[in-house]
């Protein structure tokens, strides 16, 4: 536990984390993986979720969505479409991305449908993860 | 006398468009920091983005099943240009200097009979392309309406593009925008978009071999759209740091002009007063000796 390893946590618009952890659980497309230093060098999609930290300056959480974590021996870079502390989210911006998901499902087509139940689900379920309503999307 | 009114009148209106531009020179220097910034902040990821792709890009480029938006439709023929200029104007050349870019990239892909489709982003730049190639335009995107340039707008014009080249309405995307050096420099620059042109990373040795969950191509497929995004936020943010830092050196310019002006204006005006002074000493003292 004692290793510490650099992580970088970055959405389009802005740095949100740059510091040392000891470890990080990445939700990845095809599963949460938990990150420490030494881990084999890997590129995962996310999915959206919960992704936690913990290290020296303590444990903490932010909501992720879109984009791809990057391991590699010098530490995890995780690049998010969107990201926010998650203390930040809110019902009110849980309820657009659920929305948003849900219209990505209706308008899908051929291969893309797949992709984005998926989606949608992950956002349902990421909700219930963190202690918010995905029904009240639906009003 | 009316001709040392007029003068005075003068003065005062180029005084007060003096003012004006010196208010808005310094509402530019303002946002013109405040675009720096977010162009700053969103340079990180454009980067890792941009190099993780390029080494995606580079694994699957031989192999013969990389995706479309790389790879490209495999012909030539319609072209797709995205304009984006500002909103709004009063920022010397930069609106007119992205316009001709895109014009005469549009002549010569005419002139090689390709057919030219243009999607315009903000106000200026499709008034300035309308005369020559407003059968051209296929879509136009408003951004007066956004206070500060998100993420999520990239996102939008992203999603307009791509849907139209899975519906093979074109070949090849180019986006149009200016490239911020500094407050006086902005470059006028076109970039591929689609089929996207990554620079694949010449330090092949600083890379460990990467596992990649899922496969390499489902990544891909994954990223390229996001790619597009992220390339079109870019161009976005450089484009509002060029507007801000040219809108500020064109009324910076224009509050100097203003200020000689007033000096040129000031000079005559007691040139004229003097004139009237001198006139009317003459007669009196001419009708003083009359008597």
């Amino acid at each position: 536990m004692a290793d510490n390893m650099k992580f970088d946590l970055v959405s389009p618009e802005r740095s949100l984390v740059s510091g040392e952890v000891s470890s990080v659980q990445i939700p990845g497309a095809d599963g949460d993986l938990t990150a420490m230093q030494g881990h084999a060098a890997l590129i995962t999609t996310l999915r959206p979720g919960l992704l936690s930290i913990s290290g020296p300056a303590g444990d903490d959480s932010y909501v992720v969505s879109g984009g791809f974590a990057e391991i590699n021996a010098d530490g995890v870079t995780v690049l998010a479409e969107r990201a926010l502390h998650q203390k930040e989210m809110t019902q009110d911006l849980y309820n657009d991305w659920v929305a948003e998901a849900k219209a990505a499902h209706a308008n899908a087509a051929g291969d893309a449908v797949d992709g984005a139940a998926k989606l949608l689900a992950d956002m349902v379920a990421m909700g219930g993860h963190i202690g918010l309503d995905p029904n009240q999307a639906n009003l | 006398m009316a001709n040392l009114k007029d003068l005075k009148n003068r003065i005062a209106s180029v005084k007060s468009t003096r003012k004006i531009t010196k208010a808005m020179q310094m509402v530019a220097a303002a946002k013109l920091r405040r675009a720096q910034e977010a162009a700053e902040n969103a340079r990180p990821y454009a980067e890792r983005f941009n190099a993780v792709l390029g080494q995606l890009a580079a694994s699957v480029a031989g192999s013969g099943s990389a995706p479309r938006l790389l790879a490209g439709t495999g012909e030539d023929k319609v072209h797709l240009l995205v304009v984006m200029t500002a909103e709004r104007g009063l920022c010397g050349g930069f609106n007119a200097n992205i316009a001709k870019l895109a014009k005469t990239h549009a002549q010569s892909l005419k002139a090689a009979g390709k057919t030219v489709k243009i999607i315009t982003v903000g106000k200026k730049g499709r008034d300035n392309l309308r005369r020559d190639f407003g059968d051209l335009f296929v879509s136009h995107v408003d951004l007066s309406a956004v206070k500060s340039l998100g993420y999520a707008n990239a996102q939008d014009i992203a999603k307009d593009v791509l849907t139209r080249f899975d519906a093979d309405e074109f070949d090849v995307a180019t986006i149009f925008y200016s490239k911020f050096v500094n407050v006086v420099t902005q470059i006028p620059t076109a970039q591929q978009i689609i089929p996207a042109a990554y620079e694949t990373e010449a330090d092949a040795d600083s890379g460990a071999v990467y596992d990649y969950e899922p496969s390499e191509e489902e990544i891909l497929a994954d990223l390229l759209p996001r790619g597009v995004a992220t390339q079109i936020f870019t161009a976005l943010l450089e484009n509002n740091a060029s507007f801000n830092g040219s809108q500020m050196s064109a009324m910076d310019n224009a509050t100097r002009n203003a200020g000689d002006m007033i000096d040129k204006l000031t000079i005559q005006y007691n040139r004229s007063r003097q004139a009237v002074i001198t006139n009317e000493l003459i007669e009196i003292i001419s009708g003083a000796e009359a008597l």
